[in-house]
This record gives C-alpha cells, structure tokens and sequence, in this order.
C-alpha cells in the first residue's frame, strides 16, 4: 500500500496518470453519457453494482443475435458454438483469478448463491453438530445468513471475528477463536460497507495451520486488484460478474478441485447427472455436478467480456488509480464540517461510507441524486456492522474505474447542498 | 435546487429538528412498533385512548427527515381525534401520498398540515418514509402485537 505517499493532484479535474487514460475508459460506458435530473451522471455506486462497457453489451447482444442455444449436448453448429462461448467464459475467469483448472470454476446465479452452495454442499459433507465455522464483523449478510440457516440445521456454532474502531479485521482475535473444532472460516477479503481490506492471506494461513478450510468472499475485491487463488491458497473463493463490470445473474465460485469432487452436488436436475435410472443417479464430474439446469449463458459470455475488457486495462493500474482516487476523496470529505468517516482502516479498497451531522444518510442520496450524484445509502446489507458503530447507517460513495476526482469533487458540492438544507 | 425545497420544507425540517410529541406518554394504552428495513428506520407510536378517542399521542424511533416530520405532524394531527376520525385520516393520507387523489383544496380540511408532505409524492423511493409511522398508527389502534414492517406489508 502506497496510497500514503502517492502525491495528490488535488487541483486536477481527474486522475489521468499516463497509463491511464479516464476519458477513454469513460468513453467505454455508454451509460455515463447519460443525464440525470439534467446533470452529468456522477455514478458512486459501484460497489453495489457496476455499470456496463459497450464491450460486454456488444458480447451479450452478439450472443443473442448470432450464437445462442443452449449448451452441452446439442449436436448441431449453433450450440457447439454457443457452449465453446461458456465454456470459454470458464477458462477466462479460471486465468483470471489464477486457477490451476478451469474444472474448479463453477459458474452460479452471484456470490450470495456461491456462498450458499458452499454451506449446503461442504456444510452437509463435512460439518457436523459442535463444529465451528468463523466469520467476521464485516461480512455482508450473504455471508451470515447462509451459516445461521446452518447453525439451525446442523447444530454448528458460528464465532464472529471482532473489529476495531478503524473497522480493521482482528488477526490477534481471530487466532484466539481458531480451535481444533474450527472446520471453515468464511471472510471477506473486502469490506463492502467500509472498504477495509482484510489481511486475508494471513487469514487462510492461520485457518490452515488449525486445519480448517478458508472461503474467500471476493465479490468487492474481485473488481479492484488482481486475485491469485493460488497464491491465496483458499479453498473457495467467491464473487460476481456484475461487480466486475458484467452482466448481472451470474457469479461465481472457486474451489480447489480435490475438494469440490469430495463434494456433493446441492441442487439436483439436468447437466449435473452421468446417468440417470429411477433406482440411482450417477453424478457428473466438476464442475458440471454443481451447475444444475440450463446456466446462464449469455451472462457467462458478458463475464468474460468484462474480464477481458478489466484485464486489458490492467487491474494493476486500475487499484493505483481508484486508490488516487479515494485518497483524493478522503482528503475533501475529511474537509466537510460535520462529516464523518466510518471506515478508516489503513487498506481499504476505493469506498468510502460516512455520516453527516444533522442529515440522515436517505436524506443526503435524495438530495446527491438531485445533482446527479448516486450513492448508496442505509445499512448495505451489513447490520450487525451498522450496530458496532452505533449506527443505523450511512451514506457510501465508492469508485469504479470510470471515476475520477471531478467525480469527487461533484459529491462535495452536492454535500454543500446538503448543509444548505440541513444545516 | 428549487424543487428540492418542495420536498424539505421548512416545516418538514421543523418537526424534523424539534419532532413534536417525542415521548411516550405514561397512560398510554396502545403501541406499535414499526420498521423500515431496508433503511434501518424505526418508530414506535404509543396512544392513549379513553371514550373512542385520541386522549394522548406520543412516539420515539429514529429515521430520516421525511419518515420523523411525518410522525410528529401525525400526532399533531390525531390528538383529540376519534379512533374511527383517525383511521379515516390514515385513509386519505395513504392515498395522497400514493397518488390515489391529492388532498388539495377547501375538501381537504384536517389533511392540510400534511399538504407539506406532498411532495414526497414526487420522490417514489422515499414514500415508505412518510408512511411508515402512519401504518404504524393504524397497528396501534388495531392493537397488532406484531408490529409492521414496511418489507412484509404490501400496502406499506
């Protein structure tokens, strides 16, 4: 992390650095072209769902103008074409987060469904009444609720990581909640309420070293840095394609392979069976077992469109300036009387969540929106985490790829408008 | 910025600053509680009812601009009301502010305070804000011990 150091263009209208060129990435998304409320769309809202480059428009129009049918088994040109389309997909995101094999990429509805796979599948085989399975204070709820259904169901016991003030994982904590009866430990790399970036390789290291299974919930991180699921060494690593910049309807889980075929399969149907009599079913290999029914096709093609288009930018230069940018962003909101951040952990990824004084945060994305600035604003699907800060929410701007410090710059103006109002 | 001002009135950040009622009220016979969960709101409405009427209104909670205004100008608005004049003024409010009729005009009557609400109307996603208190109102009177929640309430 360098973003201490990285000198500030403040006066800047964006962040051009030489290797990237924002204009052109802007030029990319047609919807940012688009006005709202007569003003230029200022889009801080990306950590709930990205928007789209006309790459992956163009891929998932093509595939419905000229290459769809379904997949698998069709014997005829058009659907030899459109599964060498999705299961080409498989292989872009299996180099994408660095997959020994693309047998180990099992394509689902989004990270909430991979997250749920994983609890049913791996919860049935491996957990029994007693056991532990370890999260944290920053986990989204698709990453509670799926362990508390089963905690119901199977009598396992749920030990929750504690944060500090910043909203900074724990490791000291952590290692004290890690016992031989710890079987999985499901954390986030990325906070999508606050930003905070876990010390996840640590993490899995020391779930290793208790003999527990690491899943990585990588759905906020997924879009911001590059991921070596190898070099992580997690045992599954989630996240989804319309964070990343692709369509929405499709996520995706990692497994490592050993592990997935020890696996039973969770939803039962076509394409997931060797063969079927009444008396017994056999199932098919990975990752076809896990993908029950007909898949999402043309959002797997969207995926690696967008993966294509992420990867040809360079993610490398993509994280140096969204972290530019939330520098920048940190530095004029720490500006605003009244305004406070919540979520000052050292590595945070390009989001920033925070209150003001006297202006409820639905009323400050009502009032943004009249700007034409989006954020999000409430809980973001993290209660529990709303309730350590005392809370019941915030308002969250956070940076994709296309934003830039005019960007910012349109926020803290519209904050004034706010304080105009509000006082 | 003008239309803005449609919508955060001065009496809306009035009652919104200094909510009016802000209490529960020590003889209170009803109560509800209401939340909002897609935003964390909650309000919690108390009433005092002797011979069929709003002798005492009162509620706590805590929320946005809109959903506090609202609450503290409900319980202006129903003190000293029947419980069957209440209901009706449920009515008509939740149809104002789901565009069902606009309460402009002499016909109004009661429901003028609350024409500084109607500009909500214009703001789809916050009209839940406004109501939320108001349906919260109606659990009381029915004596729900369930609560309501603007999530699992489809008139909400």
């Amino acid at each position: 992390m360098t973003v201490a150091t990285r000198p500030l263009e403040a006066t800047a209208p964006a962040a051009n650095t030489p290797a990237f060129d924002l204009e052109r990435v802007r030029g990319d998304f047609p919807i940012l072209a688009r006005k709202v409320h007569g003003q230029r769309l200022v889009f801080l809202d990306s950590a709930a769902s990205a928007q789209k480059p006309r790459a992956v428009i163009d891929a998932v129009r093509h595939c419905y103008e000229a290459e769809y049918a379904n997949v698998h088994r069709g014997v005829y040109w058009l659907s030899a074409r459109a599964t060498q389309g999705y299961e080409g997909a498989r292989e872009t995101v299996a180099r994408f987060l660095n997959a020994r094999d693309s047998a180990e990429i099992i394509f689902t509805r989004n990270a909430t469904s991979a997250i749920n796979l994983v609890a049913n599948s791996f919860g049935n085989r491996f957990l029994r009444a007693g056991d532990e399975v370890v999260i944290s204070w920053l986990e989204h709820h698709s990453n509670i609720v799926p362990w508390q259904m089963l905690r119901d169901r199977l009598g396992i016991v749920l030990r929750v990581v504690p944060i500090n003030d910043a909203g900074e994982f724990l490791l000291g904590e952590y290692e004290r909640l890690l016992s031989s009866r710890t079987k999985l430990v499901a954390v986030t790399h990325t906070s999508n309420a606050l930003g905070t970036m876990t010390p996840i390789d640590e993490i899995i290291r020391l779930a290793h070293a208790r003999g527990a299974r690491a899943l990585v919930d990588g759905s906020q991180a997924a879009p911001h840095r590059q991921v070596d699921v190898q070099a992580l060494d997690c045992d599954f690593f989630v996240f989804t394609g319309h964070k990343v910049y692709g369509p929405s309807g499709i996520g995706v889980l990692y497994g490592k392979a050993d592990l997935l075929r020890s696996m039973p399969p969770f939803e039962g149907g076509g394409d997931m069976i060797r063969t079927v009599t009444f008396e017994k079913t056999e199932y098919a290999d990975i990752p076809n077992r896990f993908e029950a029914g007909t898949p999402p096709i043309a959002e797997a093609i969207g995926l690696a469109a967008a993966i294509d288009y992420v990867t040809a930018l360079g993610l490398d230069r993509v994280e140096a300036h969204e972290q530019a940018v939330l520098t920048y962003a940190t530095e004029r909101l720490a500006d605003v009387a009244g305004l406070r951040i919540v979520g000052t952990a050292r590595k945070k990824a390009s989001i920033v969540s925070f209150t003001l004084e006297n202006a409820h945060p639905h009323d400050v994305g009502t009032i943004l929106d009249r700007s034409g600035v989006a954020v999000r604003a409430g809980h973001h699907c993290a209660q529990p985490l709303m309730e350590r800060f005392g809370i019941a929410g915030t308002a969250r701007a956070s940076f994709g790829l296309y934003n830039g410090f005019d960007d910012v710059d349109a926020l803290v103006d519209g904050l004034r408008r706010v304080k105009e109002i509000f006082g | 910025m003008s239309d803005l001002r449609d919508l955060y009135q001065e009496v809306i950040l009035d009652h919104s600053k200094q909510p009016r009622n802000f209490r529960r009220p020590g003889n209170a016979n009803r109560e509800a509680k209401g939340d909002n969960p897609l935003c964390g709101d909650k309000v919690a409405v108390f009433l005092t009812i002797e011979d069929g009427k709003v002798a005492d209104v009162g509620f706590q909670g805590r929320g946005c601009a809109i959903s506090m205004a609202s609450a503290s100008l409900m319980t202006d608005i129903i003190k000293g009301k029947t419980e069957a004049e209440a209901r009706s003024l449920f009515e008509r409010f939740h149809d104002e502010m789901t565009g069902k009729s606009a309460c402009h005009g002499a016909a109004a009557g009661e429901l003028d305070k609350l024409t500084v609400l109607s500009g909500v109307r214009e703001y789809p996603m916050r009209v839940k804000c406004a109501t939320l208190s108001w349906h919260t109102l109606m659990a009381a009177l029915n004596k729900r011990q369930d609560g309501v929640s603007t999530e699992a309430d489809d008139r909400l």
